[in-house]
């Protein structure tokens, strides 16, 4: 066991390091400079671009970039091109607004999806079973920014609250009830939007799985010894079918960089992937370079987590 | 001669139906993908249609501005006085209303559908190639080694490299990076969305690559090239169908986020998604500038998921059974 994780873990650092020059020559190779975003700029002279190409070794090549940025990474010394403030720091501010919101919205949909895709898959072919199939493909299959609108159009107008930011400006002065429900007012939708989509797949997910198991064997012989049908579906049946989903709590960790840019634009929500998006606009390579990275350390992790925890539950996998 | 032949005919069995045959009734039978895959091949119809006559014909033409007939609601008929006769709109009606510069909406997702649809078919073509190609290779050469890695090894861990970036931050990036054109959306949302096909491919590959028909085509010095891709690849195709067919209605959600981030198709050319994202600034003055192109987007994408679902479900011989 300790043996398969330190082999699983040389593995993975391997394709980190790939990973991380692949990503450094995508970004250094694109035509773009962070010299050229603001060329009408009257007070950046040649001279200026030529101290600032310099300062941030932009002039060397490409290896030896790499290495400065490798370097500067793990010492903690990496600098944002933008606004010289140290990267990891940039990141880790933004990555705990990003936390509860990515909280949130996981809680939500495992709320959600397993009852519906339970129940759907046990009344096979009912209208619920119709409605919930029917209503999960139309959430795929919305654009994300056209729904937010509507809910937010719809939230506004009926309830009242405004919903955008982080709370509402000018309310530092009031009580702590009232700071507090606005706070959750605000995150709520948001986390809403984020976990409508992934409910709907998931629901789908748990309804298929759970179709696998009704038909096995020991649901028969569960059956036929007299067991109450509770007792059957969820002590028999839920337990053989949640097997694949305990792994699939470690492939959702990477959500929390890539899956909200387009939420966390909506509702301004100061988190890592608008940072990202603001970065990217900037051609403020050390922070696209470090967010990307760390993304693939969090897949490459939650991919660890899930290989060990399915060797945990499901004692037929052996090493 | 003929009365021999007669018998032996007569003695046979029914001709077996074709596996592609058999499929398409089971597909039948869900209605709604058989329902989604009609309105596909309307919708396709109307593309092209909607190509031509954009094209050729001037009253079609989605670039005609009439400044002073700014954001007329759907269905108003066209009565202007001060916009000369030739720019009056398709049958002398707005059906889809004018936005903020004029232009008239049905025009303008007219020309958006083949174009949209253009951006979905071939980031799933590039999708489908690289796909293939890989796929193909990783599961014919798998065992042969280059130096001490297998074939194998080396294409899956380099699929395993690309599912560690994310994805749409990805694509935001390098289009973001790279000048803004079409053609770049259209590679970038096909090159990073062809690991699931390798993937399917390469698994189908592993079972077919020992069995009798390979074998025979491999004694008849058949080139390699030719038993992967001519041989092979029809019998793999079931799995790469069904994930074409989502690749598409994906492509075409992510073309319509880039375009509200403002990295998407650049006006002058219509999409859906950027009629979409322009539309939302007027949506308490037009709501319909962003109803029309959303609501739109949705039937579409909803038709390809179910078509891809009813696909699926029609070639699991797993589920068959199950019904």
């Amino acid at each position: 066991m300790v043996n398969f994780i330190l082999r699983n873990i040389g593995q993975r650092i391997i394709l980190l390091v790939l990973i991380s020059i692949i990503s450094h020559a995508i970004v250094h190779l694109a035509p773009g400079e962070p010299a050229l975003v603001d060329p009408s700029n009257p007070r950046m002279k040649p001279e200026d671009i030529a101290r600032i190409r310099a300062a941030f070794h932009l002039d060397e090549p490409m290896h030896t970039q790499y290495i400065y940025w490798v370097r500067d990474l793990f010492t903690g010394e990496l600098k944002s091109f933008k606004d010289n403030q140290p990267v990891l720091g940039k990141i880790w501010e933004r990555f705990l607004n990003s936390l509860p919101l990515f909280l949130i919205a996981t809680l939500i949909t495992w709320c959600l999806a397993f009852p519906i895709g339970i129940s759907a898959a046990i009344n096979r072919d009912s209208t619920f079973d119709r409605s919930t199939t029917f209503i999960s493909f139309a959430l795929i299959s919305i654009p994300g920014f056209f729904l937010s609108y509507l809910v937010i159009i719809f939230m506004v107008d009926t309830f009242n609250v405004p919903v955008l930011g982080r709370q509402t400006f000018g309310l530092e002065g009031a009580s702590f009830l009232f700071q507090s429900m606005d706070r959750i007012w605000h995150l709520t939708i948001p986390s809403l939007m984020l976990a409508i989509g992934s409910t709907a797949v998931l629901s789908r997910y748990v309804r298929s799985q759970m179709l696998e198991v009704v038909h096995q064997d020991y649901m028969r012989t569960a059956r036929a010894k007299g067991l109450p049908e509770d007792q059957v579906i969820y002590k028999h049946g839920l337990r053989n079918a949640l097997l694949p989903f305990i792994t699939m709590f470690g492939l959702t960790i990477p959500g929390l960089i890539g899956g909200s840019v387009i939420i966390e634009q909506i509702f301004s929500w100061p988190g890592v992937g608008r940072l990202g998006f603001e970065a990217i606009l900037a051609r403020d390579f050390p922070v696209i370079l470090t967010l990307n990275f760390i993304a693939a350390v969090l897949v490459l992790l939650g991919t660890l987590i899930s290989d060990i925890l399915y060797a945990v539950v499901d004692p037929r996998i052996k090493f | 001669m003929s009365n021999l032949e007669t018998n032996l005919e007569a003695d046979a069995l029914p001709p077996s139906k074709g596996i592609f045959q058999e499929r398409w009734s089971i597909l039948k039978r869900n209605r709604m993908a058989y329902a989604s895959y009609w309105f596909l091949m309307l919708l396709l119809a109307l593309a092209f249609l909607g190509k031509i006559l954009t094209n050729y014909i001037v009253v079609f033409d989605p670039k005609t501005v009439r400044l002073s007939e700014k954001f007329l609601p759907p269905l108003t008929p066209f009565t202007s006085t001060i916009t000369p006769k030739e720019d009056a709109p398709t049958f002398g009606i707005y059906f889809f209303g004018t936005d903020e510069l004029g232009r008239d909406v049905f025009a303008r997702m007219l020309e958006g559908t083949s174009v949209s649809l253009s951006v979905g078919f071939v980031a799933v073509g590039i999708m489908l190639t690289v796909g293939i190609f890989l796929g193909g290779i990783a599961g014919y050469y798998g065992r042969k080694k280059l130096w001490f890695l297998t074939v194998d090894t080396l294409i899956m861990r380099f699929v395993d490299i690309m599912l560690c970036f994310p994805t749409f931050f990805l694509i935001l990036t390098v289009v973001a990076l790279l000048p803004p054109s079409i053609y770049n959306i259209m590679i970038v949302i096909g090159l990073t969305s062809w690991m699931g096909t390798a993937r399917f491919v390469r698994a189908e590959f592993l079972s077919l690559r020992d069995q009798d028909f390979v074998a025979a085509a491999r004694s008849q010095a058949i080139p390699e090239w030719r038993i992967i891709f001519v041989h092979m690849v029809p019998n793999a195709i079931a799995p790469v169908l069904v994930s074409a067919t989502l690749g598409v209605a994906s492509a075409i959600l992510t073309e319509s986020a880039l375009s509200f981030l403002g990295f998407g198709v650049q006006p002058p050319d219509a999409t859906w998604g950027n009629i979409l994202s322009d539309g939302k600034n007027f949506l308490f003055d037009a709501p319909w500038l962003t109803f029309i192109p959303g609501i739109t987007i949705l039937m579409v994408v909803l038709a390809f998921n179910l078509c891809g679902e009813g696909l699926r479900e029609a070639f699991n011989p797993k589920l068959k059974q199950t019904t």
